[in-house]
């Protein structure tokens, strides 16, 4: 038995029993950990809203037999406050969805190694959350950039230029999923579209953090860029995630 | 694992929320040292629920006709709608007695993560209720904690350009934490202290 202390951002929130939660977080120095918030459905716990999703918490947990889950999961024994952004993010419906995809995200892509840190992740996730909280960008942009980025991390960086197979410079007017984004006419997969060259460069904003030039998009590139982004970050993953579907574009 | 009928009963029994296999298996065996009359009393109730118990038709509330008890009662307030969560919030705002309207129940909150979006709620049928112009006011009581504000900030949305005074109950309720917890004194400060969502 020990004390671990670390700091993390809460994922996920699930019911048990009868008021308690298990709490899923991404830390910072031990990647995804689930641990039991006791009491924390009563109204007058001490905890209350610190670990409920989106919320950023120095966190003190209490781990029982082996480092993390086996059994017995870590008991959370301490929660402070480091960043609140749910609060904010409940009272726009749109960025409350936008930021649920993300939660989602960023705890598939970080959950095959339990324990390890994914340090970049976890950066990542921080300034997608902030960002979104301070609403300087329209939500949905906000997510789709978190999801190219946070692919990127894992291994899957997309192309939006360049070919993705033979590597001839670009612009290349074909894209595809399974191609690892834009192709040219030589290496295209059959299956590739043709997004309008616009699509393509707001992607390329999109991943690299170029806000000036994706904030002046158009509403018709946003949604096509939104479809290729889904569709590239279903194609690698085995299972979809779930609240992507309910996500409020404008 | 032990064998069939037993077995059996243990799957059943952790099959209810909030009930693991080493309670379930804590249950079984009170069920069968317990004695027979008892038992047989709990399948009655059991079955009871099934056969009579319906959800109100206009409400969604837990019935035993068409409608329920409040929806019937011809004092209470038609002009005033409070919407909460589960049937088990309805039980927990009566015994404030500050309410004098009718409810609404949603059958849950938006949970994106949960795969729980507004179309799997009664909302539809809330936007039906308010459509002949009769309610003046709804109370958005959903739970204090995330899921329940952002269903909140929804409906708000959704309610607001028909017109309507649209609260949602505050003071008193710390965050993160399930409304049917809240004491009686707190819950009916938090009816007093409702304030005007403005979205
Ligand atoms: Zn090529
Ligand atoms: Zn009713």
């Amino acid at each position: 038995m020990s004390l671990l202390r670390d700091e993390g951002v809460v994922l996920r929130a699930q019911k048990l029993g009868e008021a308690d939660r298990i709490i899923t977080l991404l830390t910072r120095d031990h990647g995804i950990v689930r641990a039991v918030a006791r009491g924390v459905r009563k109204t007058k716990s001490k905890f209350g809203a610190r670990v409920e999703p989106f919320a950023h918490v120095d966190v003190q947990f209490f781990t029982r037999g082996s480092e993390f889950p086996g059994r017995g999961l870590p008991i959370i024994t301490q929660a402070e406050t480091l960043g609140a952004y749910g609060g904010r993010l409940a009272l726009d419906y749109a960025a409350y969805t936008s930021g649920t995809a993300i939660l989602e995200t960023a705890e598939r892509l970080t959950d095959h190694e339990r324990g390890q840190p994914a340090l970049q992740q976890y950066l990542l996730l921080i300034g997608a959350l902030r960002t979104l909280a301070m609403g300087a960008h329209e939500p949905g942009l906000v997510l789709d950039a978190f999801l190219l980025r946070s692919l990127a991390v894992a291994g899957y960086a997309p192309s939006f230029v360049d070919c993705a197979r033979c590597g001839l410079d670009g612009p290349n007017r074909f894209f595809s999923v399974q191609g690892g984004g834009t192709v040219c006419g030589d290496c295209r997969p059959a299956g590739s579209v043709v997004p309008s060259p616009e699509t393509l460069s707001l992607l390329g904003a999109l991943l690299t953090g170029d806000w000036g030039r994706a904030d002046a998009s158009e509403p018709r590139h946003r949604r096509e860029g939104s479809g290729l982004v889904a569709a590239y970050l279903q194609w690698h993953l085995e299972r979809g995630i779930r609240s992507l579907r309910l996500v409020e574009r404008s | 694992m032990y064998e069939g009928v037993v077995q059996d009963l243990i799957d059943e029994l952790g099959r209810l929320p909030g009930v693991g296999p080493k309670s379930a298996q804590r249950i079984a065996f009170h069920l069968l040292a317990a004695d027979p009359a008892d038992v047989r009393r709990l399948v009655h109730a059991l079955v009871e629920v099934k056969d009579k118990v319906r959800f109100c038709a206009t409400c969604g509330n837990v019935a035993e006709s068409e409608q329920c008890r409040i929806c019937l009662d011809p004092r209470r307030d038609v002009a005033v709608i409070c919407v909460v969560e589960e049937s088990k919030d309805v039980v927990a705002i009566e015994k404030t007695r500050e309410f004098r309207g009718r409810y609404h129940v949603l059958g849950g909150a938006i949970s994106p993560i949960e795969g729980v979006g507004p179309d799997d709620l009664r909302i539809r049928e809330l936007m039906t209720r308010l459509a002949d112009g009769v309610v003046t006011e709804l109370i958005l009581a959903t739970d204090p904690n995330l899921e329940g504000e952002a269903t909140a900030t929804y409906l708000a949305r959704l309610c607001k350009p028909m017109g309507l005074r649209v609260t949602r109950l505050a003071s008193g309720l710390p965050v993160g934490g399930d409304l049917e917890y809240a004491d009686e004194v707190t819950l009916g400060r938090a009816f007093e202290g409702r304030r005007l969502l403005d979205v």
